[in-house]
């Protein structure tokens, strides 16, 4: 099912959640929210579920499916919610959490009692939980906890799902695996979901289209590869992944304060070369200061020789002993691409090509 | 002081492996030595003092105290008392716990306060107060007069009294135990299609069943212990309007220390049960 949020306005008092809010998800995606902790993702979550409503229900609309369901409490939406902290009926068994929708349907819809215990154990089957129907939440670990959460929501073939930080309340290592394997589960059930995080790196693996937000308004809408690529504004920028920042202008080695551009480089866009190496003519010179070999990649840490600005480099191992890197070492660094706000433009190789000595300057 | 018994609770008291803590043994002996006299004198004293008088002239003067036909009914009062105030606080502080813990509304916090008001008013000033409003020339007192209820000087004015005193109890076991475990819960219920009354009975109510039912028994103690405000609305009419505290005190003035201890000691028993199924279901919750 398509769902579509309307200039959504919400004020808690005189703090604005959600600043004139507008969305569309097509039916059966997998959406992300993607925001820092304020800025109205959870908010917005919560006024899809019924949970919570839009200051005015009149200029604020919400749609499933083309039909409006803005005043339709949470229980009349046909969604289902799970929650950072699972919010499992703690006195309740496994079993009797994901049968709780089903037995509160009013008698003339509400299947046989043979009929929900055989629906119960799909469910436990379909998340992974195969015979702990008589456990109870607090026997289980956090992972299984969370995949009752779900295999509660799921109990009433809701059209749409929406989780609220569904892995945050979980250890790294489950987090990866309980997050592949709602990858999949999602591709097979096929329901429109959207999923709240805050972690940028769990919503460009798991989402088909993250949303980014920040400040109570959405910043951008893209799939995973173009928010990265493209990101519209240095929020954006900053908010997925590490980046370097330069403030001073890049036409010389001396800090200059004629441009107020900011020029943003990832870390794995940073090459270095020897200082003598003449290759680039616009290439800048920094000093190692500390070098970080683990994994396969060395992050290296260097300072701009002139202005003093700090920044990372990610180089491959074998690059690292080519170049015999020691802190203290001077090196030349070559941006692959950059980008540059407030103009936004996206440069590619351009200190190679020497195009940004003419965007920059 | 230095019976073998004080000089074995002191070594208890210091222990020899290395303490955390950095004050001298001085300073920890004093403060040891200052809660131990403090919990005697005012607690533990009284509570055998009690007992002590009750007994002092054999097990059966002790029963024969119950033989009085005024001392029987001070209790039937006080039973009936507490059977009408405690539902109707359990009834209202599970309801004041509910909407200020689940729900957001304006004039939350001076809810909130006016619970707290039984514990800050004294209780003669509450029991004033209904004289006033339900007194013969009282606000409504003449309005109750002609329904042909006496309020003052009868037992509806002690149920009043009790029922303010007692107000706190049950709301004040529930707000912070609700508050602690947040709405999630009862979110996930709505979104699953649950009434709000389903959600209440299903979901809410066994969460804080444990919690609930100490109150209950709180409230139960306190509400059988009520003097202050019961003593001003009801006159103290012995076999009419004397509960068991009134009786209490009326025997002693009469100097009839063993049947007035008598009756106290089944008050000191009182709590005692309460502590002790207190910490029985505070085991039994936790475990």
């Amino acid at each position: 099912m398509s769902i579509q949020a309307i200039h959504i306005q919400k004020t808690f008092g005189t703090y604005r959640a959600l600043d004139n809010v507008s969305l569309e998800v097509p039916d059966g995606k997998l959406v992300s929210l993607l925001g820092p902790s304020g800025s109205g993702k959870t908010t917005l979550l919560r006024i899809l579920a019924g949970l919570e409503f839009p200051d005015s229900v009149e200029t604020s609309r919400v749609l499933f499916h083309g039909q409006d369901v803005t005043a339709t409490p949470a229980g009349k939406r046909g969604v289902g919610f799970v929650f950072q902290h699972y919010a499992l009926f703690k006195h309740m068994t496994v079993a009797a959490n994901i049968a709780f929708g089903l037995n509160a349907l009013p008698r003339r819809e509400r299947p046989s009692r043979d009929a929900i215990q055989a629906r119960v154990a799909e469910l436990l089957s379909l998340v992974h939980l195969d015979g702990l129907g008589k456990r109870y939440p607090s026997e289980l670990s956090g992972g299984q906890r969370q995949r009752v959460a779900l295999a509660r929501a799921l109990a009433m073939k809701p059209k749409v799902l929406l989780l609220d930080e569904p892995f945050g309340a979980l250890d790294a290592k489950v987090r990866k695996d309980l997050r592949r394997w709602l990858r999949t589960f999602q591709e097979e059930i096929q329901v429109t979901t959207i999923f709240v995080t805050h972690d940028q790196e769990e919503a460009l693996e798991l989402a088909d289209e993250v949303v980014i937000m920040n400040n109570a308004r959405i910043e951008q809408v893209g799939d995973p590869q173009a928010v990265y690529d493209r990101p519209v504004s240095p929020f954006v920028i900053e908010f997925l992944g590490n980046v370097n920042r330069f403030v001073a202008g890049m036409r010389s080695n001396q800090p200059t304060d004629q441009s107020k551009d900011v020029l943003y480089v990832r870390p794995h866009d940073v090459e270095l070369e020897p200082e003598e190496s003449e290759t680039h003519q616009y290439a800048l010179k920094a000093k190692v200061q500390h070098i970080l070999s683990a994994g396969n990649y060395g992050r290296v840490t260097l300072e701009r020789l002139g202005t003093h600005e700090p920044f990372e480099a990610e180089v491959p191992r074998e690059r690292l002993r080519e170049l015999d890197l020691q802190p203290g070492k001077v090196v030349s660094v070559v941006f692959r691409h950059v980008r540059l706000f407030p103009k936004g433009e996206f440069l590619e190789s351009a200190v190679k090509d020497g195009q940004l000595e003419a965007v920059a300057g | 002081m230095h019976t073998p018994k004080l000089h074995r609770f002191r070594a208890a008291a210091l222990p020899r492996t290395p303490s955390a803590t950095t004050e001298s043994p001085a300073v920890r002996w004093l403060l040891t030595a200052i809660t131990v006299t403090f919990l005697t004198v005012f607690l533990l004293l009284p509570l055998f003092t009690v007992f002590q008088q009750a007994f002092a002239r054999g097990v059966e003067m002790y029963f024969a105290s119950f033989d009085d036909r005024f001392v029987r009914h001070s209790i039937r009062l006080t039973l009936m008392t507490a059977a009408i105030a405690v539902p109707l606080n359990l009834i209202f502080g599970v309801a004041a716990a509910w909407a200020v813990t689940k729900f957001d509304f304006r004039g939350k916090s001076l809810l909130v306060t006016i619970i707290d008001l039984p514990f800050s008013v004294s209780p003669v000033i509450a029991g004033f107060v209904f004289i006033l409003i339900f007194g013969a020339h009282g606000y409504l007192g003449p309005w109750v007069e002609q329904m042909g209820i006496r309020v003052v000087f009868a037992f509806p004015g002690i149920v009043l009294a009790t029922t303010f005193g007692t107000v706190p109890f049950i709301a004040r076991e529930l707000i912070p135990l609700m508050e602690a475990q947040g709405r999630d819960e009862e979110y996930a219920a709505m979104t699953l299609g649950a009434s709000g009354w389903r959600t209440f009975f299903k979901v809410t109510l066994p969460n804080v069943k444990w919690g609930l039912f100490y109150g209950v028994i709180l409230c139960n103690a306190r509400a059988m212990g009520e003097f202050g405000g019961v003593e001003v609305v009801s006159g103290s009419i012995s076999g009419r309007t004397n509960t068991m505290t009134l009786q209490i005190q009326q025997l002693y003035f009469d100097y009839a220390t063993v049947p007035a201890f008598a009756l106290a000691s089944i008050l000191a028993f009182l709590a005692l049960l309460t502590l002790i199924l207190k910490n029985a279901l505070e085991w039994w919750a936790h475990r």
